[in-house]
This record gives structure tokens, C-alpha cells and sequence, in this order.
């Protein structure tokens, strides 16, 4: 059974004036690593959003583990990680991370020791103490997956987590966020618009056009596991990153491709 | 995080420079504020000016002979002014700090409902805001009496006319900070399929702090003028507002007691404010970049 099922799946705003998402159909399998990737405004936040059941579709359906988007929240299936943090400036680390715990009724120490475990797993050690302002950006996000990732959701929903990071702390929560995926053993569907991270990170790639969005093209990426800092340099690494760039010219994301320039 | 264990020492180094900064700031303005006093009025009684209004002694006494003032005995054989008016202030002190209490209890409950139901800040909101249109002194009144009846203590009917000058700015701003919560840690409570109570809680209350606090250091000042000028349609002698009525039927004897009131009544609006401002150091963790 998929995880996720998305079926002729289309949102427009506006009353049908902006059409963002057309025809969407994707099956994401448990335990894969799904990235969305095209232009600016071509719906692959919107079409995460819809999957998380914060948005409605105009029409098309999506089930999350077979179960409407809208049940499969109610039950708490899913953690979300957005670009920011949105950490609780008054709450510590270990706070922020325990929230959702709080919101499901966890009694005190289920709480702590499940804190001590994310705070392990995000290697924040020491840091539980501290409030999100004396991190660094790189740190609170990691908080952040943390707290995405305490109550152990069958999917994590990603936006562009690592957009506003710097090349290096990105590259860095990449390699750590894989180590994650593989030791929880979670499906991730991830929103991007770096085509590298994009091919490191996924188990596939959707590429999505410029607006409206359709799927241009699904690349499978079959980099061994577990990847690691070399696998940014295998040949096959490269042609991966070209074919993805070829699907997205195709598909008209030449925004997309300015940036890739610079990678 | 060795780095931040090096940082701490420094940081207290810093805080303690500021402090000293700030305590100076403070002897600084305290000297030309007096500067100005004595410098208008020694300008204005040498050249002979009466406009707008003639100086001398009953106007405008020496600072520091007001200050001497608070040293020396109410009455012949009485107490000293500083013990009186200590007594009048904490007298007035309780009538505020319950006021206060109230008005900010009933501010917070209303700027909540108001924000959870959309007709009522429509309908409700225009009657809160005539409600601060109408004057204290024809409101005090009708509150002293009124209550009167039901057999309440007069310093408790004070305290009412306190409230009701401190809870406007709290529901202003309750219903203000409860809508300035992130969007996105908004999703992120609707991901976790949060009620409504819970939200409210977690979420929106703690982001609200900053703009209660800010509407908590406008109303503690309030509910002491609030409490003074609510003490004088009551007739109640024992507060700084009876000393105040009481002086100013003196004032051409003896113009100091008044004045000396005055600077006691600003000193209890200050106290009021401070302790706020201690209560919010203690209570809103936030990045150190939001405290002024």
C-alpha cells in the first residue's frame, strides 16, 4: 500500500482564475524518499500542503496510509518541517521539540525520554537547555526536524527545509537528515528547488513545470545507498543532475536552471 | 557550546556596563530636569515675567525645600509629611494593585472572547471604546454610589474606578497579540490537529506576552491615577487622593505638602511600572534583540 496516493489531483485560486496544479497523479511507496522540484509558483509547496490537509484540493483526491488527508491529520500521521524553523522563541530546545508530545497528551517522562532520544538523533546534545535564538540557523532547523520527527509520523512533509541555509550547513543536515531517514526507516515527501540535493537526497525525483503544474517527468535515482560525501562526485551523480535539468528545461523551469548554474 | 560558556562572563560584563550606563542616564536627566526647574524659575522671578504664570515661592517651590518638606511634621506635634504620605500611599497602593488585577483580569477574558468571536468584537467593540470616551470624574460618582448600595468597602469601590481605566488597553492588545501568532506555527498546530483551547494556549497566549506586557505597563500607571481620582468623589481621606484635596485647600498656606504629594503619587506610578517591568524580565523568554 502506498503511503501516499495522489489522484487527478488540481487546486486553482482565485475562484478558477490561477490554475497551480493540474492532473496530478503520484504513488509514493513507504519508506521512499519523494523530492518535488520545478520553478518558483509551479504548486509543489501547494501540492504538499494538500498531502499535509493545511490546503484543499479544487478537485482529485489524496490519501495519506489509505486514509483521507484530512483523517490521516486527525490521527497525526504526518510531521511537517517548513523553510523556517517556526520554532516557540519561549520554549528550550527540549521544549520545542517535546510540543507535539505535549499536544497529544504524552505523560512527563514518555515526553523526556523521547526528547533525549530526538536530541541524540539530531546530535543537539548539550543544547536542550538553550533557546532557539542562541542557535544557528542550521541548528534550529535541525530542531526543527526533531520536533517533526518525535512522535514518529509514518510521512514527513518537507518545504524546502534547507532553503535558507548556506551551502555548507546544507550540504551538512543533507548527509545528516539521509542518516535520519535511514535509521527511522520514515517516508519523505521533500519540496526543493535545488536539483543537486534534489538527486542526492531522493529515492526519486518529480519534476514539475512552470504553472500550471503537471508532473514533466518522474527520474529515479539509483545512487547506492547509503550515500555519502563521495557521492556527490560519481559520474552517475552528474548524469542524474543533467537528466533532471534536461526534464525541467523541457518542462519550461528556466528559473530553475539560472540557479542551477551556480551549483 | 564551548563558545557560549565563553560568552556568558562577557555577557554579565556587559549587562553590569549597561547597567551602571542606564544608572547614570538616570542621575543625568534627574540633574537637568531639576536644572530646568530652578533655572525657569529663578529666570522668570529675576526678570518679572508673568506670563504664563507668576513665579515665586507658592508656584513654584524650591525643589529641594520640597524635598525638606517630606522631612518635617504634617501638624504641629504630628507625624512627619514622609510617614503620612507613606501610609496615604500604600493605602492608595492596595486600591491600584486591585484595580489593576481586576482590570487586567477582565481586559485579558474579554480581548480573548472578542478574538474568538468575530461578531462580538464587531458588535461589542465601539460600546468598549465609548466606554473610555466618558470621563473618569462623571463615571467615579455614579460607581461610588451605586456600589455604596450593594454594601462594598470604599477602597474596593476605588479599586473598581482603577479597573476601569486598566482594562481597555489589555483587550486592545490581547486581541492584538492573539492575532499576531506565526501563520506557520499556526499550520503547524493544525498538523498536530490542535483544538481550539489548545491552540490558545500554547500558541497564541505565549505570543501575545509581549503586547500584554506592553498594555500592562500603560494600565499599572492607569489604576494609580485611577485610584486617585476615584478617591475624592468617595471621600475617602486615606489615600494620596484625599492628601491631594485635603493640601490643595492649603495650598496658598502652604504650598510644599502639595507639591511633596505629587512627587510621592509619581514615585507609586514608577513603583507600579517597575514591577511590571521586573514581571516581564521573569515571565516573556524571548530573543535578547526584542528587549529594549
Amino acid at each position: 500500500m502506498s503511503v501516499v496516493s495522489i489522484r487527478n489531483l488540481s487546486k486553482s485560486f482565485g475562484g478558477g482564475r490561477v490554475t497551480a496544479l493540474q492532473g496530478i497523479n503520484l504513488e509514493v511507496e513507504r519508506g521512499e524518499f519523494v523530492s518535488l522540484i520545478g520553478p518558483s509558483g509551479c504548486g509543489k509547496s501547494t501540492l504538499l500542503r494538500i498531502v499535509g490537509d493545511i490546503i484543499e484540493p479544487t478537485s482529485g483526491e489524496v490519501t495519506v496510509n489509505g486514509k483521507t488527508a484530512r483523517r490521516a491529520r486527525l490521527d497525526r500521521d504526518y510531521g511537517i518541517v517548513f523553510q523556517s524553523p517556526v520554532l516557540y522563541e519561549w520554549r528550550t530546545v527540549a521544549k520545542n521539540i517535546s510540543l507535539p508530545l505535549e499536544m497529544f497528551g504524552w505523560d512527563r517522562g514518555r515526553r523526556a525520554r523521547r526528547v533525549e532520544e530526538m536530541v541524540r538523533l539530531v546530535e543537539l546534545e548539550t543544547f536542550e537547555g538553550h533557546h532557539p535564538w542562541q542557535l544557528s540557523g542550521g541548528m534550529q532547523q535541525r530542531v526543527s526536524i526533531a520536533r517533526a520527527l518525535s512522535f514518529e509520523p509514518a510521512l514527513l512533509l518537507m518545504d524546502e527545509p534547507f532553503g535558507a541555509l548556506d551551502e555548507m550547513t546544507r550540504e551538512r543536515l543533507n548527509l545528516e537528515l539521509l542518516r535520519i531517514w535511514a535509521e527511522i526507516g520514515s517516508t519523505i515527501l521533500f519540496v526543493t528547488h535545488s536539483i543537486s540535493e534534489a538527486v542526492f537526497l531522493s529515492t526519486r525525483v518529480v519534476v514539475l513545470s512552470a504553472r500550471p503544474g503537471r508532473i514533466a517527468g518522474i527520474v529515479s535515482v539509483d545512487l547506492p545507498q547509503p550515500r555519502t560525501a563521495a557521492t556527490r562526485e560519481d559520474p552517475r551523480f552528474f548524469e542524474l543532475v543533467t537528466e533532471v535539468r534536461e526534464r525541467l528545461h523541457a518542462a519550461g523551469a528556466d528559473e530553475v536552471l539560472e540557479e542551477a548554474a551556480f551549483e | 557550546m564551548s563558545a557560549i560558556a565563553l560568552e556568558r562572563p562577557r555577557a554579565r560584563a556587559v549587562a553590569v556596563r549597561r547597567g551602571i550606563g542606564r544608572g547614570a542616564v538616570f542621575v543625568l536627566v534627574a540633574l537637568l530636569l531639576w536644572g530646568l526647574w530652578e533655572g525657569y524659575r529663578w529666570l522668570w522671578i529675576r526678570e518679572g515675567w508673568t506670563k504664563p504664570f507668576l513665579v515665586d515661592d507658592t508656584s513654584m517651590p524650591h525643589l529641594h525645600a520640597i524635598v525638606r518638606q517630606l522631612f518635617e511634621p504634617a501638624r504641629v506635634n504630628g507625624p512627619l509629611l514622609i510617614t503620612l504620605l507613606w501610609h496615604s500611599a500604600l493605602f492608595t497602593a492596595k486600591e491600584a494593585a486591585v484595580g489593576f488585577a481586576i482590570g487586567a483580569s477582565v481586559g485579558f477574558v474579554l480581548g480573548v472572547v472578542l478574538a474568538h468571536f468575530r461578531i462580538l468584537q464587531r458588535g461589542l467593540l465601539p460600546y468598549i471604546v465609548a466606554s473610555q470616551t466618558i470621563p473618569i470624574i462623571a463615571i467615579a460618582p455614579m460607581v461610588v454610589v451605586g456600589l455604596g448600595s450593594y454594601n462594598i468597602a470604599a477602597w474596593l469601590r476605588v479599586a473598581v474606578i482603577a479597573a476601569y481605566l486598566t482594562f481597555f488597553p489589555v483587550t486592545v492588545n490581547t486581541l492584538r497579540g492573539l492575532q499576531s501568532a506565526d501563520p506557520r506555527a499556526l499550520e503547524l498546530m493544525h498538523s498536530y490537529a490542535a483544538s481550539r483551547w489548545k491552540i490558545l494556549w500554547k500558541l497564541r497566549v505565549p505570543s501575545s506576552l509581549p503586547y500584554l506586557f506592553s498594555a500592562f505597563k500603560v494600565s499599572a500607571t492607569a489604576s494609580v491615577v485611577g485610584a486617585i481620582i476615584g478617591e475624592a468623589p468617595s471621600s475617602i481621606p486615606n489615600g494620596l487622593g484625599g492628601a491631594i484635596i485635603n493640601f490643595n485647600q492649603y495650598y496658598a498656606l502652604e504650598p510644599k505638602n502639595l507639591w511633596a504629594t505629587n512627587l510621592v503619587a509619581a514615585c507609586l506610578g514608577i513603583f507600579f511600572f517597575l514591577a511590571v517591568v521586573v514581571v516581564e524580565r521573569l515571565v516573556v523568554r524571548r530573543a535578547p534583540e526584542h528587549n529594549a
